[in-house]
């Protein structure tokens, strides 16, 4: 008996059905405390179109899917090595291609060009006010969280703190709040921009300098802690937030330089194109930084900590100023929400929001600006599409089941994530291997 | 006296009137955070990292909590023996559900990473992950509003000190809490499973050499925390209420308590719950009830800043 279930087949065939099962209570109909089985009896008994084949009770489904995945795998664990040295094979060309200057400038401009014409592509007001509030300030707010997780390797559960700072400073500066504006001047929101900047900077500063001298996992829950914190604050303080209503006065964009008037309106295509010029801006600024002295640091740091500061780096110095640059980018998303939305309530900015920007930069690829945008836009554009066009049984909510899952399903298959940074990709792969410093934790394989 | 002084004097004032009432409220709530703070010190004494999803194990217990006492107690009003039964029975539910979920976010979400040696931030993302995963996939099966629990017993005022009084539950808690608490402490101090967790705790490596099981150690050290957090998990969802997000709040305040006493030390664990429960149920007499959870996170704030190794120290792999 024990011998059958130490079988590498058993094994094997046990984990595909457990992921298939779980699949599939994922995807089933939901439950509630009153009927708390409905979801698991309906997850497996009600009957589900077969592919659009034929309609079967999803069980059926469930069993042929986990032997397919059975099947899958015993094949991979057969040919996987040659499957992959072949693919290696094949793309070795086109990738060494693709590392040239001129295709990658090609491949650059080619991206803008399209970046550019989306909206004339895709016009159904949906999409197209999707393409800002989702998309494109997601990328934004990927950009900034992949500093400090990527770069530095800091964990940061709190993004959302500082998005919301930089959103209520917005509300602030243009006088759209119950406490008075600075100096009683309605400002325009262009001059947000530098002052949210700075606060969030200033915040980041004040909540990393303790926390980041000590272990990374005191820097997750100390972060963790502040987004709800910052969401209390924004709750109770009514004389100065408003409280749970918030506000929806704040004025939008609007630009007045000599004789060029322009006002940002209601409709999302100004807006998508704004933000795509700050997220060029962004894009470049941060190349430039992983390339220059401080890049250099975080990925020293990152490496190891001990060998970064025998050399004369100052891992604190370091470590404050990535987290400090990601909040302030967050901070400037959030004048670009609040300045597109007119709105700003307490209860938008929750920790599903930080935990959904960890998921794009996971899924892009930690450190690798290309990933983290690829995996920005495949996201977003995915959890907009399930909110377009629900599947049957699909409640909005289960999207964050999905990105709870794809967390794990990522860091046990693919940590370095879709694009990884070749540098990153390579530093996992030595700490696997017990070099370097960045294995902090027992992993039990000891003879 | 200024209006300073006055605000303090009228402050203090209520202080003296409600301290006792307050003390044992929060003297309650720091046990179960003290229940939850043990499994993250000794999830951390035997593998140097965080378990995030240590939040979910004790909501699962808190929900395995409702559901059997939905089917035993109904809208029946028990009392006597059968009330201490019934409790027993959801301490024991939730104790076992909480091992159960434990071992499957270590086998799932840690375990493969160790096989591979990730690095450190691999497993805190991982549980992350699977905490979210937990949470939301609660809230699709079970609904996502808060419910509360049918009461196992009646509670009214038991005793009073010094005027005030005491309720049927707070007593239930600490109770419950000071046979889980001597329990733990004499098994880690004592029995073979106890010594194994110390020996891994403070050198794997030799702790192999010398015979210890170290895959085996980490999933029964998981099984403990687990459970200690599914019981609290019941005990907490007894006075207010279970839903898919109430392991939040309660967590990370337990991880609070935990830093507070010195992380990886067991009695640490259990003082620094104690002292926080106490001090945030104090603070209500100086700030709004809102802002209660800001006392907690400042505390720990306060105690990475100027104490990061916590009141008792930290203490891997000590007997307490």
């Amino acid at each position: 008996m024990k011998r059958i279930f130490a079988s590498a087949h058993v094994k094997r065939l046990f984990s595909a059905l457990a992921a298939l099962a779980i699949l599939e209570l994922m995807t089933g109909p939901p439950g509630s405390a009153l009927t708390p089985t409905a979801g698991f009896t309906g997850s497996f008994g009600e009957a589900s179109s077969f592919f659009g084949i034929f309609r079967t009770q999803r069980w059926v489904v469930f069993l042929f899917l986990a032997l397919a995945m059975y099947a899958i795998w015993s094949a991979w664990l057969m040919w996987g090595t040659q499957v992959r040295a072949a693919t290696a094979k094949a793309v070795s060309v086109p990738r060494a291609a693709s590392r040239t200057r001129p295709v990658r400038w090609g491949m650059a401009v080619a991206v803008l060009a399209v970046a550019l014409l989306l909206p004339h592509l895709i016009t159904d007001p949906f999409w197209q006010a999707a393409m800002v509030e989702q998309i494109a300030v997601y990328v934004l707010l990927a950009l900034g969280l992949n500093v400090v997780v990527g770069f530095a390797g800091l964990l940061d559960l709190g993004f959302v703190a500082f998005y919301a700072i930089g959103a209520y400073t917005t509300a602030w500066v243009t006088g759209a709040l119950p406490t008075a504006a600075p100096f009683g001047i309605h400002f325009n929101n262009f001059y947000a921009i530098p002052i949210a900047i700075a606060l969030a900077m200033g915040s980041g500063i004040i909540l990393g300098a303790p926390t980041l001298r000590l272990r990374g996992d005191y820097l997750a829950i100390v972060t963790l802690g502040f987004g709800e914190i910052i969401t209390i604050f924004a709750n109770n303080l009514y004389g100065i937030t408003g409280g749970s209503q918030g506000t929806n006065t704040i004025p939008h964009f609007s630009l007045h330089v000599g004789p060029i008037k322009y006002l940002w309106g209601l409709t999302p295509v100004p807006y998508y194109y704004l933000t795509i010029v700050f997220v060029i801006l962004f894009i470049a600024g941060f190349k430039l930084l992983e390339h220059s002295r401080v890049g250099r640091a975080w990925t020293a740091i990152r490496e190891d900590e001990v060998a970064a500061e025998s050399v004369g780096i100052n891992p604190l110095k370091y470590k404050v100023m990535a987290f400090a640059i990601g909040a302030s980018t967050a901070g400037f998303a959030g004048v670009v929400t609040a300045s597109q939305s007119n709105t700003i309530f307490p209860s938008s900015f929750t920790l599903q929001f930080s935990i959904n920007i960890l998921v794009l930069v996971i899924f892009g690829g930690m450190g690798s600006i290309t990933g983290v945008v690829l995996g920005a836009i495949v996201i977003q554009t995915g959890s907009m599409y399930l909110l377009h066009t629900p599947p049957a049984g699909y409640q909005p909510q289960d999207l964050y089941i999905y990105l709870g899952a794809l967390l794990v399903v990522m860091m046990i298959f693919r940590p370095a994530g879709l694009v990884p940074s070749r540098r990153r990709h390579r530093e996992i792969g030595l700490a696997e291997k017990g070099e370097g410093h960045m294995n902090e934790v027992l992993t039990g394989d000891t003879p | 006296m200024g209006a300073f002084g006055h605000y303090l004097t009228g402050h203090f004032a209520t202080l003296r009137l409600e301290f006792w009432a307050l003390f044992v409220g929060g003297l309650a709530n720091g046990v179960l955070y003290g229940m939850v703070a043990v499994g993250y010190t000794l999830v951390y004494g035997v593998l140097r990292l965080i378990n995030f999803a240590h939040s979910e194990i004790f909501m699962s217990g808190g929900f395995a909590g409702y559901f059997v006492m939905k089917a035993l107690v109904g809208t029946a009003v028990p009392s006597g023996f059968a009330s201490v039964g019934l409790i027993v029975v959801g301490i024991l539910v939730g104790g076992v559900v909480g091992a159960v979920m434990a071992t499957l976010v270590e086998r799932v979400a840690y375990r493969p990473l160790r096989r591979r040696r990730a690095p450190a931030l691999a497993y805190l993302i991982s549980a992350i992950g699977a905490s979210y995963f937990l949470y939301n996939m609660a809230g699709k099966e079970f609904g996502r509003v808060p419910i509360s629990m049918p009461q196992p017993y009646i509670n009214h005022p038991i005793f009073h000190i010094f005027g005030a009084p005491v309720q049927m539950y707070y007593v239930i808690i600490l109770l419950a809490g000071a046979v889980m608490f001597l329990t733990l402490d004499r098994v880690v101090a004592k029995t073979k499973l106890g010594r194994s967790i110390r020996a891994v705790a403070q050198d794997a490596e030799t702790a192999s050499l010398m015979g210890v099981n170290i895959d085996r150690t980490i999933v029964l050290t998981f099984i403990v925390g687990g459970a200690l957090g599914g019981a609290a998990g019941f005990l907490f969802g007894m006075g207010t209420g279970v839903s898919n997000t109430m392991g939040f709040v309660p967590a990370l305040k337990a991880f609070t308590a935990a830093v507070l006493g010195g992380i990886g030390n067991l009695r640490g664990a259990m003082i620094g719950g104690f002292l926080l429960g106490i001090v945030e149920s104090l603070s209500v007499v100086f700030v709004q009830a809102a802002y209660m959870d800001v006392v907690a996170f400042g505390i720990l704030v306060a105690v990475l800043l100027f104490r990061p190794t916590g009141i008792l120290g930290e203490r891997l792999g000590r007997a307490a």
